[in-house]
């Protein structure tokens, strides 16, 4: 496995949904999990960032700190997401972002504080989720990949800060 | 062979100043590399990478003529490009206050104390002519905790309101 990068066209299609939660797909997951794990950050990849097609992706966001202190970031750990749909954002929040399909560029991204969503797992059950904060961004970055959807697309300049924003 | 140049242009905010430069660059068989251009009170600043087959003359020669007829100043050096190896900024750090001489100087001095390595930083002039106040906004890079830093602030300057940010940077 290898990570695709931009320019690269495929980053910027929609992907399939999967229909069929075979061995091949499951192998696949766990294909895919390892190579996110033995990534740098390797809190989150999406399918499409690999080359395959179809509307997977993986968030884990366990035993990853924010910040100088390394606070732990809330999380509800190993997430397998196929055919996600996100049905509800609430908030919003600046944050930045860069991404493995990405080299070399970080940027500002407002993205909802909290979101809810619904989504398989790779074994076809059906799964409600809720969440906020990092891990609610991490998801909304990885299901836009299955959209054709870079942080490149939401960019919001360097000079945006939420402080500005608020005393209007 | 390929050489890199960091041309500064400097003048009189007008349209077309971006367009005329980079035409005639490109024209010349130039490329760019990072630039940042933008208006500090009524002037138009350019810094800008420049990749160029030749020497400096050549490429004054080139900017020679547009930057006449915008009159703007400029001045080009050889350059290492150094591209591809960004430092991810890991503080923002915001400082408002009353504007006085000595802002930047005592922030800066301060955030050189302490080990922070800026990465970036603006400034502007706000408020009314009689009541000026100065914004500055850094992004850095620090080993040092917040509140070592913002003591370090607290102790060295006055009359300044700062915020510390932490950036966390998702890859995702
Ligand atoms: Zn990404």
């Amino acid at each position: 496995m290898k990570i695709i990068t931009y320019p690269e066209d495929i980053l910027k299609q929609s992907c399939d949904p999967v229909t069929k939660f075979d061995q091949e797909f499951q192998d696949f997951v766990a294909e895919l999990e390892s190579f996110m794990r033995s990534q740098p950050g390797g809190i989150g990849i999406a399918a499409p960032q690999v080359g395959r097609m179809q509307r997977l992706c993986i968030v884990d966001l366990t035993g990853m700190t924010r910040g100088k202190k390394k606070k732990p970031v809330p999380n509800q750990g190993r997430l397998i997401l196929v055919n996600p749909e996100i049905t509800k954002w609430e908030g919003f929040e600046l944050g930045r972002e860069g991404c493995m399909s990405v080299p070399d560029y970080t940027g500002n991204v407002i993205r909802a504080t909290r979101i809810e969503l619904t989504a398989f797992d790779e074994f076809g059950n059906s799964h409600n989720y809720e969440s906020e904060g990092y891990e609610a961004r991490a998801i909304q970055h990885e299901a836009d990949h299955l959209d054709g959807l870079l942080f490149l697309d939401r960019l919001v300049s360097r000079k945006t800060d939420l402080f500005k924003r608020k005393q209007k | 062979m390929r050489q890199w140049y960091m041309i500064a242009l400097v003048g009189k905010d007008r349209a077309g100043i971006v367009a005329q430069i980079t035409e005639a660059l490109l024209g010349a068989g130039a490329t760019l590399g990072e630039t940042s251009m933008m208006r500090l009170g009524c002037n138009f600043t350019i810094m800008m990478m420049v990749g160029m087959d030749g020497d400096e003359s050549k490429l004054c020669r080139v900017v020679e003529p547009v930057a006449k007829q915008l009159d703007l100043h400029f001045h080009v050096d050889e350059i290492e490009p150094g591209l591809h190896q960004h430092q991810t900024p890991d503080l923002r750090i915001t400082v408002y206050g009353a504007d006085r001489p000595g802002i930047v100087a005592q922030v800066t001095s301060v955030l050189a104390e302490s080990e922070v390595n800026i990465t970036d930083l603006d400034s502007q002039v706000g408020g009314d002519q009689e009541k000026p106040i100065y914004i500055l906004m850094i992004e850095a890079l620090s080993d040092r905790d917040v509140e070592e830093i913002e003591d370090a602030l607290n102790r060295s300057t006055d009359g300044v309101n700062f915020r510390i940010e932490e950036i966390d940077t998702l890859i995702g």
